[in-house]
């Protein structure tokens, strides 16, 4: 595996550009991510960004877009919004988890 | 006498109940299938239909030829599953009791999670080959496309058999090039995948054979809902496709018995351990075929390979042994790619397809990731092979689980 580091905190990320070792994750490492992105975070990202990773916890692996709108009870279109292009992804690796399955 | 209860006799449910039936240890246990429906479809000739390859007495046939006899066999929907009474409730009221279950439900489309989709548009301008009814009516409208915008869409990840709509998009270049008409149809295919296929090296492959025939890729298009009238697909993230005849693939979810147990994911798949491929949170219900939830292709190879696996477990399982780790995702397909060649592709969890020959490393006769017409013969074969060998429980001269021997890194 191929890893680069994120600049400014010192972060091993595979070749995705996801974190190599999730228990590294911080909330600073989230916004300098998502600003990797060009997302600034607001309170309804961490709303998303703390549903996923109370969802990682209880299930051992990031939730899928599906999964996320039904539980969480934010639109998947307002998640298209608030994480342009794949926002399953995008939320996973800026919450510092691995890439989500239903890529097969 | 103890009891076994298969729930569902599509594909997976029919070769392990043949299988079970022929084990000598079963010999004092009851085999119990239940399924709602009487007609087995061979599921890859979908794919055919729409493009007048097979007709239907190749694709439908009555599940109870191919079901062992000694087996009881009880056609009726299933209401819910009880795992605290270990029975299974039917919708006529009636209880299955079972010692060991093993649910094979399968995975069904659902058109109507999409609006617009399944309106009246459906099977006009709108189509999917999912079913059976789907890729006859599809046939027709492809006889009379003449001109336009064909748009081949996938709704949401996981469907059954995912190179599926690649191999439509290439029989359907193959199909309207044959009748002269290709350089007046567009051929665009819509994926919410990052690209061709899920995997790299496959995807690198198939890209590169979807832009040499002309056939426009639109990844990460992840649809919202369908104009039927302004003919338009839109995407959640606001993107536009306009079609003259759209063909889709719905969103895939397992039985809804299975969301009424209370058993399942957001799409009703049931959470199931990736390698002995029992039930999560269960000690005697076993998943196979569609009904899991495991990261591995939705697929009659991924059913067979699990069997095979499963066959083995159950020995342990009966003999009050711990099971051993014995699937690892092996998937194997082949890939129409239209002109009377195809491509073959080997898999697991942990492997993407590579370059090589299949099944005899160095010999073959079947070379992978690569295009030949010997692919394209072992397609059509294993429409034989399915109805006669397969779905029997005859065994086929390949290993269950994937081997790297004959593959190219």
């Amino acid at each position: 595996m191929t890893t680069k580091t994120l600049a400014e905190l010192n972060v091993a990320l595979d070749a995705e550009g996801f974190l190599v070792n999730p228990d590294d994750w911080t909330p600073e490492i989230a916004e300098a991510l998502a600003r990797e992105e060009g997302i600034d975070l607001t309170d309804r990202h961490w709303e998303v960004i703390n549903f996923v990773r109370k969802y990682y916890e209880e299930h051992g692996e990031p939730p899928t877009l599906r999964a996320i709108t039904k539980r969480s009870g934010v639109p998947t279109k307002e998640l298209y919004q608030l994480f342009p292009k794949g926002p399953a992804k995008k939320v996973a690796r800026i919450a510092g988890l691995g890439k989500p399955k239903g890529c097969i | 006498m103890k009891r076994l209860v298969i729930l569902g006799a599509g594909t997976a449910g029919t070769m392990l109940a043949n299988r079970l039936a022929s084990m000598p240890e079963m010999d004092d246990w009851r085999i119990t299938v239940v399924d709602a429906t009487r007609e087995h479809y061979y599921q890859p000739g979908f794919l055919l239909l729409p493009f007048g390859v097979y007709s239907k007495d190749d694709v439908v046939r009555p599940k109870r030829y191919y079901l062992p006899a000694g087996a009881e066999l009880i056609f009726a929907e299933v209401d819910h599953i009880r795992p605290d009474q270990k029975s299974v409730v039917l919708m006529d009221g009636r209880n299955v009791a079972y010692d060991v279950l093993v649910i094979a439900t399968g995975s069904h489309i659902h058109p109507e999670e999409t609006p617009g989709l399944m309106e009246h548009e459906w099977h006009k301008s709108i189509h999917t080959f999912y079913d059976f009814e789907g890729a006859v009516a599809l046939a027709k409208a492809l006889r009379q496309f003449k001109e336009g915008r064909l748009v081949l869409n996938v709704a949401e990840m996981p469907i059954k058999c995912p190179v599926a709509p690649l191999e439509f998009v290439f029989l359907a270049d193959w199909y309207f090039t044959h009748r002269g008409l290709r350089d007046r149809i567009e051929i665009v295919y819509a994926t919410p995948l990052p690209g061709a296929f899920t995997k790299p090296k496959a995807t690198e492959m198939l890209g590169n054979m979807l832009a040499e025939r002309g056939i426009q890729v639109v990844p990460e298009f992840n649809v919202m809902e369908v104009d039927p009238d302004a003919r338009i697909l839109r995407s959640y993230d606001e993107q536009e496709i306009e079609y003259d005849v759209l063909v889709s693939i719905p969103v895939h979810m397992g039985a809804e018995a299975i969301a009424r147990s209370e058993m399942g994911d957001e799409l009703n798949f049931v959470p199931t351990d990736r390698h002995t491929l029992l039930a999560k949170h269960y000690d005697d219900i076993f998943v196979l075929g569609d009904a899991t939830d495991l990261p591995a292709s939705k697929a009659g190879s991924v059913a067979h390979f699990e069997v095979d696996a499963f066959m083995e477990n159950f020995r342990r399982y009966l003999d009050g042994l711990e099971l051993l780790p014995l699937f690892d995702g092996h998937s194997n397909c082949f890939i129409e790619t239209g002109y009377g060649k195809g491509v073959l592709i080997d898999f697991n969890y942990d492997v993407e397809p590579l370059p090589g020959m299949f099944p005899l490393p160095g010999i073959g006769p079947m070379p992978l990731l690569t295009e030949s017409r010997v692919n394209h013969w072992g397609k059509l074969l294993f429409h034989w092979m399915y109805w006669n060998v397969l779905l029997k429980g005859r065994e086929l001269p390949i290993p269950a689980q994937m081997s790297m021997a004959g593959k190219r890194l």
